[in-house]
């Protein structure tokens, strides 16, 4: 009877060892709380649908196995120091074999401290901050467009429309939004245009009273800025509110959210730069079309995919990607693929530095400009820049 | 000039709601020695208490302000019951570790049923222009609303046969006592009153900004600064240093970074903490 049940155990604990090496265990902290959490979730909704499509199919393909993908992740409560925390435990306790980034530049550049220091993989998504890939890094790969085409590609589609505006920039004092403005002034200076105004608030800002006062008094005829959701959305609303009269206004982040169309009238006319949009045709050279995407991110989320959404898919997509062309599940194999990959998704292009100066940052993909138009009495977002890529015309001015 | 005149204008307007919100903290102070550190709940409860009327009601939402103003004292009347009845009269950190706990359950529960997602009230009034600069006409009406209930506060302390008890407790409550006044009674009233004015300016805020359930946290803190600069236990004068501090923000928002106003603010509590610990009306009053 002993014998009978320490066989039973031993068999057991066989089938548990193999169950969980047919296992990729990828952990990430979303925030579920906290001022990130609108922009987070879709970032995860992207990570979500990715596995669920995996896994449905039979999972990740490599060295002969298949692997299931299992998440491991936390709520970080949009907080620097519980990424830290965070991040030790999913690769000590959960054994992470990859990791995702949390949404945001600066929560991914506290989180790549851990990552690197245990050799981890960790594509970043949400994380356009150039500064963090410029860190020595080995093993982390940006998905997003650096944050210096945010702004300038704004600024790109103002010069073709009105090239004597004159700009202020209010911006989020926050690494991501620093990171875009600071490039973005000199650029729009560059340009030719004059800029007449320029002040970050204070992240989880409310009331732009004093802000906007200043704007007005500035006499500037274009606003580009703001910062995540939370404070995006309070600007263009506060913008409307006060019925300031500008010609355009760029509003980073927040604008590109389904939610956006919350803000009724106040959504109208106000510009986002966005990493991906439904509109622009890509021919994909793996993983769903754009129409393929849309279209499974709809039918489960009751709501149209941000360009968060599609770049927490197309991480996923491309750390698939290669793990089965590395045919193992190693980390150094696996980056040495991502080292060398140039290709094309329904996200658009992907293409990683390779340079020991900013390793891994993203070479390959670009940006759009959509802006939130009413047609038929319906808000809908439209490309409208570059102009090989519209889907309609800017409306300038705005009002 | 124009620019300056018009945040002055805009300071101004939201003072009256920061001098609300204090007068609750000042007048719960006075009355019971208790500073409450559910302060900054109670006002996020006022925000998502007017959400969900405004919700289920869509009509005018600074009528909602008196359904606020009830369930406010009602919850304020809970809480001490709960948690600051059993510690009024023994050390000043009894109450304050007491009443913290609350905050954090309040903010704790809140967080389960809204997240930390912001939240509007998707109500406006039409504003008032002025050459280039429009005052939203939330603000006209928080700040009107906020003068209107803080008078009727004064009203109430001074003319009603309660508020007079609350007074007369807050000077002595021995003496009170024994003039047949039942303390606990009135203690219970008082922090009720204090939460239903934390409740309302809530409610206001909520008409004007985006919130979630940690949104009362920053007017917590400027009720703080607000009910140093008045004195403690002054709730009227609360008010006019909450009109005053919205003023300083106003006046100095032009000439520097937004980011530095807070710096100033607390500059100033300090100051005030230093030279005139007493708040600054303690003179003109003596």
């Amino acid at each position: 009877m002993k014998r009978i049940g320490v066989c039973f155990f031993a068999i057991l604990f066989f089938f548990s060892l193999t169950a969980q090496a047919q296992t990729i265990t990828v952990g990430f902290t979303v925030s579920k709380t906290g001022a990130l959490n609108v922009d987070s979730t879709e970032q995860y909704n992207g990570f979500e649908l990715w596995r669920d499509q995996v896994n449905a199919k039979g999972g990740i393909k490599a060295g002969g196995k298949s692997y299931r993908i299992k998440f491991a992740s936390y709520d970080d409560e949009s907080q620097a120091k519980r990424v830290q925390q965070l991040y030790s435990r999913l690769i000590l306790e959960d054994k992470a074999d990859y990791l995702f980034s949390p949404y945001s530049s600066g929560l991914t550049t506290t989180a790549s401290i851990v990552s690197e220091q245990y050799g981890k993989v960790m594509l970043t998504t949400g994380a356009a901050d150039e500064k963090t890939y410029r860190q020595g890094n080995k093993y982390l790969f940006q998905m997003f467009a650096p944050a210096t085409q945010y702004l300038e590609t704004a600024i790109d589609l103002l010069k073709s429309k009105d090239p004597k505006a004159t700009i202020a920039f209010v911006y989020e004092d926050h690494s991501f939004s620093v990171a875009v403005a600071t490039p973005a002034k000199p650029y729009a200076e560059q340009q030719g245009f004059k800029v007449v105004f320029s002040e970050a608030y204070p992240p989880n800002t409310t009331d732009f009273s004093a802000i906007l006062d200043k704007v007005t008094s500035s006499k500037a005829t274009v606003l580009l800025g703001g910062g995540h959701y939370a404070d995006g959305s309070t600007l263009a609303r506060q913008l409307f509110a006060r019925k300031a009269k500008m010609n355009m206004v760029t509003v980073l982040v927040a604008p590109d959210s389904p939610k956006w169309t919350e803000l009724g009238d106040a959504a109208v006319g106000i510009c986002v730069p966005s990493q991906w949009e439904p509109q622009v045709s890509v021919k994909p050279q793996f993983g769903p079309t754009v129409a393929e995407f849309n279209k499974a991110y709809t039918a489960k989320y009751n709501m149209e995919p941000s360009y968060e959404s599609a770049g927490g898919y197309a991480a996923g997509l491309v750390l698939q990607y290669a793990i089965e062309k590395a045919g193992s599940l190693d980390s150094e194999k696996v980056a040495g693929v991502l080292n060398g990959l140039d290709a094309t998704t329904f996200y658009g292009r992907t293409k990683f530095a390779t340079d020991s100066k900013e390793h891994g940052l993203q070479l390959g993909h670009s940006m759009v400009i959509a802006q939130w138009q009413k047609k038929g009495g319906k808000l809908t977002k439209e490309v409208v820049w570059p102009l090989a890529n519209k889907s309609s015309n800017l409306v300038y001015p705005m009002q | 000039m124009g620019g300056i005149l018009a945040s002055m204008i805009d300071g101004l307007l939201v003072g009256s709601v920061y001098g609300l919100a204090a007068m609750g903290l000042s007048l719960i102070w006075g009355v019971m020695d208790v500073i409450n550190l559910t302060h900054g709940s109670m006002i996020a409860l006022g925000m998502f208490g007017m959400y969900m009327l405004f919700a289920a009601f869509s009509t005018n939402a600074y009528i909602l302000l008196l359904p606020v103003i009830v369930g406010g004292l009602v919850l304020g009347v809970i809480v001490y019951w709960m948690s600051v009845h059993w510690v009024v009269g023994r050390p000043p950190l009894m109450s304050l570790l007491s009443t913290f706990a609350v905050n954090m359950m309040v903010i704790g529960i809140g967080t389960i049923i809204w997240s930390t997602s912001p939240y509007n009230v998707n109500f406006s009034l039409p504003g008032i222009t002025v050459g280039a600069y429009t005052f939203t006409g939330n603000h006209i009406a928080a700040a009107i609303s906020a003068v209107v209930v803080a008078l009727a506060l004064e009203l109430f302390l001074f003319r009603t046969r309660t508020g007079k008890a609350i007074r007369a407790v807050a000077q002595n409550r021995d003496a009170a006592e024994l003039m047949g006044i039942s303390s606990t009674a009135v203690l219970a009233t008082a922090f009720g009153i204090g939460i239903a004015l934390a409740a309302t300016s809530g409610a206001l805020v909520s008409t004007l900004f985006p919130f979630t359930i940690l949104s009362g946290g920053v007017y917590e803190l400027k009720s703080f600064v607000v009910t140093v600069l008045a004195g403690l236990g002054k709730p009227l004068g609360a008010l006019v240093a909450g009109v005053l501090l919205g003023l300083l923000e106003g006046l100095v928002s032009p000439f520097i970074a937004v980011s530095w106003v807070p710096l100033i603010e607390f500059g100033l509590f300090v100051v005030v903490l230093v030279f005139f610990p007493r708040g600054i009306f303690a003179r003109a009053n003596a």
